[in-house]
């Protein structure tokens, strides 16, 4: 599902509060064939406009660091380097990135660790073409998988079938 | 490795990296105590008498130093909000920084203060006393100020606010690690209950820090 609306609509709000960072003033949030007992935040990747990366750490040291505190092992940093195409550059620290190279990175972070929902708020900004098809063919993959994404965006980002939520102040 | 260690590497990486604050602390309790004696005079029955309470007074400011950056970098760079998506509970994930956190600058000012003793004529006999007394204690200054790094972590040069916040609640801490040190040094009374008392403080710290902090961060960050 594509959420589009004006600057100030609450795009990124609606996507912090079905990642539990917002409380919820009322109504209750459920996700159907999820786990029942994991709450909705544990489910879910949230790609937000910061890297959340460390300046000081190595790409491969960042990036090993979220995979492994989302419970996954250290064989899936590797492969999600690779997906991503920073493997040359995984003994760099990460002050020396472009932003597009950061939020590649961060992208990796996805494709590590397998959570059922994405949550991505303009996940193509900084990204350069081959990088926006790119991330294009990991959602493709990520929903023929049976995962579900919900992007922030205002411009295409690459899914022809999504569902649109306009988020306007009507 | 689990989320536990991995986060308690990932902290103690970044602390002694280059922008890290590991040695910062330490550096500030070399100074406090060097620039001590120089301010006093050579008294040197004064120093002595004086010494333990320099050395906490020292180690209390050195360890509010770096608090402010616990959560501040996290908070301005988007891990604090990828942290509580993780399974580990956020009271969890809050102790680990703390341990961590004391690993890297509490640590330090315990193992070097025995060797800054010796500037304020505190006895030989009576450093790992006076070692083991801030060992007890600074785990506590540092499981106190997570609540007050908590609180703040949403406001711009926050450090201030943390020390206000802070400084009240360390009293008893101070008073009580003093009151062992003095009481192993100098004597009379025994060493005994104020070192248990301190114990307690810093036990107590390790329930009620982890648990504020965390219910800080949920109501600050939204």
């Amino acid at each position: 599902m594509v959420v589009t609306g004006r600057n100030g609509a609450g795009k990124s709000s609606l996507l912090r509060v079905v990642a539990g960072l917002v409380r919820i003033a009322a109504g209750h949030l459920t996700l159907d064939g999820g786990e029942p007992d994991a709450p909705i935040a544990e489910q879910a990747h949230y790609l937000g406009h910061q890297d959340a990366l460390k300046p000081s750490l190595t790409v491969s040291e960042n990036l090993q660091f979220w995979t492994e505190f989302f419970g996954a092992g250290r064989h899936a940093v590797e492969a999600a380097l690779n997906t991503v195409d920073l493997s040359p550059l995984a003994g760099l620290p990460a002050a020396y990135l472009s932003a597009g190279q950061r939020r590649r990175l961060s992208i990796a972070r996805l494709v590590g660790v397998p959570r059922p929902i994405w949550l991505l708020d303009e996940p193509t900004s900084a990204l350069d073409a081959p990088s926006q098809k790119r991330l294009a063919e990991l959602m493709r993959d990520h929903l023929a998988g049976g995962g579900m994404i919900v992007a922030a965006a205002h411009g295409p980002i690459g899914l022809e079938r999504a569902r649109e939520l306009k988020l306007g102040d009507a | 490795m689990n989320a536990f260690t991995t986060l308690l590497i990932r902290d103690m990486r970044l602390a002694t990296r280059v922008g890290g604050g590991a040695l910062m602390g330490a550096l500030f309790f070399l100074i406090v105590v060097v620039m001590m004696p120089f301010a006093i005079g050579p008294d040197l029955a004064l120093l002595a008498r004086i010494g333990p309470a320099i050395l906490w007074l020292g180690a209390l400011l050195a360890s509010l130093l770096a608090l402010d950056r616990l959560f501040a970098t996290d908070h301005e760079d988007g891990s604090l909000d990828l942290l509580m998506m993780g399974s580990l509970p956020l009271e969890l994930s809050v102790a680990t920084k703390a341990i961590a956190h004391w690993l890297t600058t509490g640590l330090p000012l315990v193992l070097i203060a025995p060797v800054l003793g010796l500037m304020l004529n505190v006895e030989l006999h009576a450093m790992g006393w006076l070692a083991l007394t801030l060992l007890a204690g600074t785990p506590a200054l540092t499981f106190i100020g997570l609540i007050g790094a908590a609180l703040s972590v949403a406001l711009r040069r926050g450090g201030l606010l943390l020390a206000v916040l802070v400084l009240p609640l360390t009293v008893p801490v101070l008073i009580f690690g003093v009151a062992a040190a003095n009481a192993a040094i100098v004597g009379p009374t025994p060493f005994g209950p104020p070192f248990t008392i301190l114990c307690a403080l810093s036990l107590m710290s390790f329930v009620v820090g982890p648990i504020a902090a965390a219910a800080a961060l949920r109501h600050g960050l939204e």
